[in-house]
């Protein structure tokens, strides 16, 4: 759970409150809290004068737009394929020894969520993830310890 | 059948002066701007290849004070990077594109439909819109560019699930008719066009029509960037002409020991080792927007088959029953038959499934889940079944 204050109000002003600002509203309240709440899609729903079913239709259709608890950090590993081929499961054993979390949850200080997704468009430099929207490409053990290290001191 | 053998060009990334060429299509006609692309031969570039001239004019031809130009660059299938590329480095012309297409059809309104997965490239692509805009109103256009992002969704590379992404919907397809050429985005007549259709579009008007369509085969013209993966030694962008054969293609890109090459991602057609000779990479061949996977013999094919599925399974958008259940089905089937639980032969009973789901499905997802299944099945039967 997060405090939501004037966010969806805010957003609104920003870009409206058509049916057509209901994508750029939830992707503002991911930006900033990583996943959507009850509460959150009900605001949203009340802002733009539409049933909150439509906003949960809309939201839980995209990947992107989570309606589950997610961390701070959400790294997802490229699945498809070349990925795959490249190296993907290695990365995944290194994220969840480091991180000490299965693909799927998220860590208890709600900083890290990991999960897999589909084709990220780096196939030529495989196995890619993405960190919240960052690509990181050419992913080794070695690698990955390091990004997440960083994202650690981060905090 | 034509073989133009391989040769690299350099048009998309090639430097040019987008004044100067706007300034040249700004004192055209809309009529004469179509002219120059129908007769260039150009065809879409995100896959389905339909004549790019031919859906301006459709659109123009509509009588409508409000109409939308639609880049799409919502790049999801899986082995395609070059639209990424392309943003990244020249977004001048894929913005140069969308106004000439403006001018063609009438439009005054451009929205760009950038992939969720892509938001970290939009600052950049924001501030080279500023000073975009500020140049084409300098030479008088009166056209507008917004973003609109993604959030993670194949099918939305689909033009009419596309479109209800952009209304602020689930991205299901629409039934078509009407196409968008009528009835696009905000139910307005829209063109909807790929990054690199437009960028070449662009292209044509700088070089005229006749240098560009030399390029190519009759059926394919021009050239195509290809994003190039897999057992390769030389992964990445490369913009090649038409009009090659698979093998001129892996004599080129292969690690030497090349058994098939994924062409058009996974829902494109795989070209097993002895036919890389007598297949074209091209609309009269294996089409593809751009996607070109190579395996070794060191990969299983069932693992390829496996992940193209999985894959499909997911980002179905279950709107339509032939897609939702056939996808799944296929998934479970070929697990079976590996793992011994039914007969080899059950392979033709999903087959015929997938025969089924292109006939039945609504939109372009259903309808090519068969073709990887097919060429894969076809080819590797021993791989899937042993």
């Amino acid at each position: 759970m997060y405090q939501l204050g004037n966010l969806v109000k805010e957003l609104s002003d920003k870009h409206g409150r058509a049916r057509e600002s209901l994508m750029p509203i939830l992707q503002g309240i991911v930006e900033k809290h990583n996943y959507l709440t009850d509460e959150a899609m009900v605001e949203v729903a009340k802002e733009l004068d539409i049933s909150a079913a439509e906003v949960y239709g809309t939201a839980s259709f995209y990947t992107f737009l989570d309606t589950q608890v997610r961390g701070k950090y959400v790294i997802r590993v490229c699945k498809t394929i070349t990925c795959s081929m490249k190296g993907k499961g290695e990365i995944i054993q290194t994220l969840e020894d480091m991180l000490k979390i299965k693909v799927g949850e998220t860590t208890s200080d709600r900083q890290f969520s990991l999960i897999e997704t589909n084709c990220i468009g780096w196939c030529h430099k495989a196995p890619a993830m993405l960190i919240n929207e960052m690509p990181y490409t050419e992913l080794t053990p070695e690698k990955v310890v390091e990004i997440i290290k960083g994202y650690m001191q981060k905090k | 059948m034509e073989n133009k053998g391989l040769n690299k060009v350099d048009l998309i990334f090639e430097k040019i002066d987008p004044k100067e060429v706007l300034t040249k299509a700004y004192k055209i006609s809309p009529d004469a701007i179509i002219q120059q692309i129908l007769d260039s031969g150009l065809k879409g570039r995100g896959g389905a290849g339909f004549p790019t001239g031919l859906k301006w004019k459709y659109t123009a031809a509509v009588k409508e004070p409000d109409k939308y130009v639609v880049c799409n660059a919502d790049e999801g299938e899986p082995g395609t990077f070059k639209d990424r590329e392309i943003l990244d480095r020249v977004a001048y012309k894929v913005y140069g594109g969308m106004v000439i297409a403006g001018k063609a059809i009438g439009a005054k309104k451009g929205i760009v439909y950038l992939r969720g997965e892509y938001r970290f490239l939009l600052p950049q692509l924001m501030k080279e819109l500023d000073s975009f805009h500020k140049m084409i109103k300098q030479i008088g256009y009166d056209f507008n560019i917004s973003y609109c992002m993604g959030s993670g969704a194949y099918i939305c590379g689909e033009e009419s699930a596309l479109f209800e992404s952009i209304e602020g919907g689930r991205g299901e397809p629409r039934n078509k008719p009407p196409y968008p050429t009528t009835s696009g985005v905000f139910n307005k007549p829209t063109s909807i066009n790929n990054v690199e259709t437009l960028v070449t579009a662009m292209m044509i008007l700088t070089h005229g029509p006749e240098s560009y369509s030399q390029l190519g085969t009759k059926d394919s013209r021009g050239s195509k960037v290809f994003s190039i993966s897999g057992d390769t030694p030389t992964p990445g962008i490369f913009e090649l002409e038409l009009g090659m054969s698979v093998q001129e293609f892996v004599n080129e890109f292969g690690d030497g020991d090349t058994k098939a090459v994924q062409v058009g991602g996974a829902s494109g057609f795989c070209v097993p080792r002895k036919k890389f000779g007598n297949t074209i990479i091209g609309f009269e061949g294996v089409p593809t927007g751009g996607s070109m996977k190579l395996f070794n013999s060191s990969r299983s094919m069932y693992n390829v088959l496996h992940n193209y599925l999985d894959f499909f399974a997911e980002e179905s958008c279950g709107q339509c029953t032939p897609c939702r259940v056939g996808c799944q089905q296929l998934l479970k089937g070929v697990e079976k038959v590996k793992k011994g639980e039914v007969k080899s032969t059950y392979l033709n009973e999903l087959m015929k499934l997938a025969d089924t789901m292109k006939v039945a499905s609504k939109c372009g997802l259903g309808q090519s889940v068969g073709n990887a299944f097919r060429t894969i099945v076809e080819n590797f039967r021993e791989e899937i079944i042993y």
